[in-house]
């Protein structure tokens, strides 16, 4: 592992970036004002500056102020609402993820859980809670827990979290049963109780499985939460500013792209925290390696 | 077989109708208002009253999302197999994809309206084909790199070409990879295209009816079409897992 | 290790009319073991021998309470074989190492005493004592993948030594090792159990290593799983066992003995699988 090659996906992945804002501007170029109809079908946009504003626009536009001469610079605003949203994700992330992880354990524990469940959790998600946004926001409206009160984002959370369980529960059951039979033999010969095969055995042997597993969960909490947030209409995060400033795309069409960006911006920065946690936890990444 | 086939199905069907039975109770014992959660009885009878609307929708809805599996898949593989044969094509589109598959894909709705046209379906089959892309994208590319070096040398002592160790070893060997890409970007489609219709465009799909009967607080008919989108789902699904299931080898079923 | 002094407790090992039966979906069940009958003194080292599908692994799973007998008894120190695996009285060996690769080679040696709650200024100072025995001093922070082969097998013989056992049970341990590699191991193996003075059953395919090792040499048949000799092997103590050996007009005398009793099993073999 030298410098250099280390440095090598970082500089093709700027390349890549590049070509892709080449295409971009290359497309405006060339590219019919109206965009090409084959029948009624528009296959290729229209590269009028309203639809495909140049990239160049785009960027200054984070500088100039949000609504009026007085208001912040657009970026300042688009950040708010970023972290309110990552804020969101992640607690819809934290609470998937510790229900994905008690549903692995009660199926990898109990056959009969297994045999019961799992068809529910993987038919789980092709129902699109998502769709049910709206109807989720009038529970919580229903709901009084004593002085707790329900919050529109707590909505948006449990829909994350919905998203965020299904591959922590798959990829957890999947890593808990990975221990070889000679481990799990090892360990009954050991007069091992449950609660010690599992933290001293399968939870370290399952980490493998439950990185990526972590990661499509925060890839899937950060999705919901944006979604969410359009369809329940809540303000002040990222989902519902695509939105706001979509529709006001034509008078300011760069405007939306601050907000979109700002959504990569979220998925990047949730993936990295599992990239994180994936660093802390890299001794039980190893190979077994037996000769 | 059959008693096999039973002792699997047995566990999860009992626990649904126990599930819904309970639902079904709590629904008229607690006087749960309609609006809150109508009883599945009451949500069945609007599916069957609203169902010749309802497998409209679904029909809008899945021909976007069939549309952007095609494109997504076939644009994917073809990348894929270019990015296994030329590294630095793969090396460059490697984070642009890392980033895409953690990014909320639909998000791109609005912009994508406004450059196909709002009163376009193109920008809908942009978002799923965009989300088919990526799972489909990065299967293929492992099941490509998956050859195993003793068949690779069995070829290069044969003098095969570039092309045909792609054709004749790594394309088959990566087939149940692909499969399985597009098992995952199939459910991811129709929920892509569903949601989709939430950020803007023409009416007609599913998304667009749930929203509007929730906005009129017709709660129980927006649950039908809820129903309509979980039908279409597991649909998608059983799809998807039937591709897997033809592509995977012999006795891996 | 274990206080009552009955008869029973004299023989490490005791086993009586063993047989195992597992049922196959759709076919006649397949008799693994049947009609087993062996005792094992305490110190004894004995090896279990013979092709594949003669039920020596079964057996030796079965006295490790790793599996159940369909009848017969099993007796482990006087104990039942549970009784005798809850108390730690025996460790044991697999043909994979079995290391947990996250865990450093002490902290995997230190493993079954963690488990049984050992205190640390204890486990601390066995994990140094059982490195010395393999060898392995210098590795104790290195990870099992940064370890040859023969080395994260030496790990997994400190790890089954951890609890002082009076005896040990191996499945082929050396089965995955070099040639070169192995013999050393054998005869490193030949000097710990001299060591520890625990009872070892060993189960191996090779002639050679059985004859090196074994107080004792346990021929066995499949289909169904039945001892037809005990070879005597008797070269001597433990601790004579040494590269000179491998020399020696005995140790050959041993490895014909086994091979010629293992050849009658051989013979009967394909007719066997012909009728199945």
């Amino acid at each position: 592992m030298t410098r250099g090659r280390r440095l090598h996906p970082a500089l093709s992945g700027v390349l890549g970036i590049l070509v892709l804002v080449l295409l971009w501007e290359g497309y405006k170029l060339i590219g019919p004002e109206k965009g090409w109809l084959v029948g009624k079908t528009r296959v290729l946009p229209r590269a009028s500056d309203l639809a495909m504003p140049h990239v160049s626009t785009m960027i200054s536009r984070l500088f100039e102020p949000t609504v009026g001469a007085s208001t912040p610079p657009l970026w300042q605003t688009v950040l708010k609402a970023a972290i309110k949203s990552l804020g969101i994700a992640g607690v819809g992330w934290a609470v998937g993820t510790i229900i994905g992880l008690t549903l692995a354990m009660l199926m990898q524990r109990f056959v009969t859980a297994r045999s019961a469940i799992l068809p529910w959790v993987v038919l789980s998600q092709t129902v699109p809670l998502i769709a049910i946004a709206p109807l989720v926001r009038r529970w919580g409206a229903q709901l009084h827990l004593g002085s707790l009160q329900w919050h529109d984002w707590m909505s948006v959370s449990f829909i994350a979290s919905y998203l965020a369980f299904f591959p922590v529960a798959i990829g957890a059951l999947r890593g808990l049963a990975s221990p070889a039979a000679a481990h799990t033999d090892l360990m009954r010969v050991y007069g091992a109780s449950n609660w010690q095969v599992l933290r001293s055995l399968r939870f370290p042997a399952a980490v493998p499985y439950l990185l990526p597993a972590l990661r499509l969960g925060a890839a899937s909490a950060v999705i919901g939460t944006v979604v969410a947030e359009v369809s329940i209409g809540l303000r002040g995060g990222i989902g519902r500013m695509i939105i706001e400033y979509a529709q006001a795309a034509s008078a300011d069409p760069a405007k939306p792209w601050a907000p979109i960006g700002a959504a990569v911006l979220i998925g990047l920065v949730a993936a990295s925290v599992v990239g994180l946690l994936g660093w802390c936890l890299r001794d039980y990444q190893r190979g077994e390696n037996n000769a | 077989m059959i008693a096999r086939a039973l002792r699997l199905a047995l566990p999860p069907l009992l626990l649904g109708i126990l599930s819904l039975g309970l639902w079904e109770i709590a629904v008229k014992a607690l006087h749960i208002k309609p609006f809150v959660l109508p009883a599945p009885s009451t949500i069945w009878a609007q599916f069957v009253k609203h169902f010749d609307n309802i497998v409209k929708g679904a029909v809008g809805t899945g021909r976007n999302a069939l549309i952007g599996v095609l494109v997504g898949a076939a644009l994917a593989i073809l990348l894929a197999i270019f990015a296994s044969l030329v590294r630095v094509v793969a090396d460059m589109s490697a984070p642009i994809v890392a980033a895409a598959s953690v990014v909320p894909i639909v998000a791109l709705a609005p912009v994508l309206y406004t450059m196909f046209g709002a009163d376009k379906q193109t920008g809908r089959w942009l978002v799923a084909a965009v989300s088919v892309y990526v799972p489909v994208y990065l299967n293929t590319l492992k099941g490509l790199r998956r050859a195993q070096p003793i068949h690779r040398d069995l070829f290069r002592a044969n003098a095969a070409s570039g092309w045909q160790v792609t054709r004749h070893l790594t394309l088959p060997g990566a087939l149940p990879y692909v499969a399985t890409g597009i098992k995952i970007g199939t459910a991811l489609a129709v929920i892509n295209a569903l949601i989709a219709e939430y950020f803007g465009g023409p009416v007609g799909g599913l998304g667009k009816s749930i929203t509007s009967s929730a906005a009129s607080s017709n709660y129980p008919l927006a649950w039908a079409y809820v129903l309509g989108a979980v039908l279409l789902g597991m649909f998608a699904y059983l799809i998807g897992a039937a591709i897997e299931r033809l592509a995977s080898p012999r006795g891996a079923g | 290790m274990t206080t009552t002094s009955s008869d029973s407790a004299a023989t490490a090992v005791s086993v009586r009319g063993l047989r195992r039966v597992f049922p196959v979906r759709g076919r006649p069940d397949v008799v693994a073991l049947d009609g087993i009958d062996l005792d094992v003194a305490p110190g004894e080292f004995v090896s279990l021998i013979g092709p594949s599908g003669c039920g020596k692994s079964t057996l030796m799973r079965l006295v490790a309470d790793l599996d159940d007998p369909t009848t017969g008894t099993i007796a482990v120190f006087g104990k039942t074989p549970r009784r005798a695996r809850l108390d730690h009285d025996f460790g044991v060996a697999f043909q994979q190492s079995a290391l947990l690769p996250w865990r450093t080679v002490s902290r995997n040696i230190a493993l079954p005493l963690e488990l049984a709650k050992v205190d640390s200024g204890e486990v601390k100072r066995r994990i140094g004592e059982l490195l010395d025995m393999v060898g392995l001093s210098q590795f104790g922070d290195h990870y099992p993948d940064q370890l040859s082969g023969g080395m994260q097998q030496r790990v997994a013989i400190a790890r089954s030594l951890a609890e002082r056992p009076k005896l040990l049970l191996m499945d082929e341990p050396f089965g995955a090792l070099d040639e070169m590699t192995r013999e050393r191991m054998q005869t490193e193996l030949a000097r710990i159990a001299g060591e520890s003075g625990a009872a070892v059953i060993l189960v191996t395919h090779s002639i050679p290593e059985a004859a090196f090792l074994s107080d004792r040499v346990v021929v066995m048949s499949p289909r169904p799983g039945r001892i037809v000799d005990v070879v005597d092997v008797g070269l001597g103590d433990q601790k004579e066992r040494t590269e000179d050996l491998r020399e020696a007009s005995g140790f050959f005398e041993a490895v014909k003995r086994i091979r010629e009793a293992l050849h009658g099993v051989e013979g009967a073999a394909p007719k066997a699988a012909e009728q199945r």
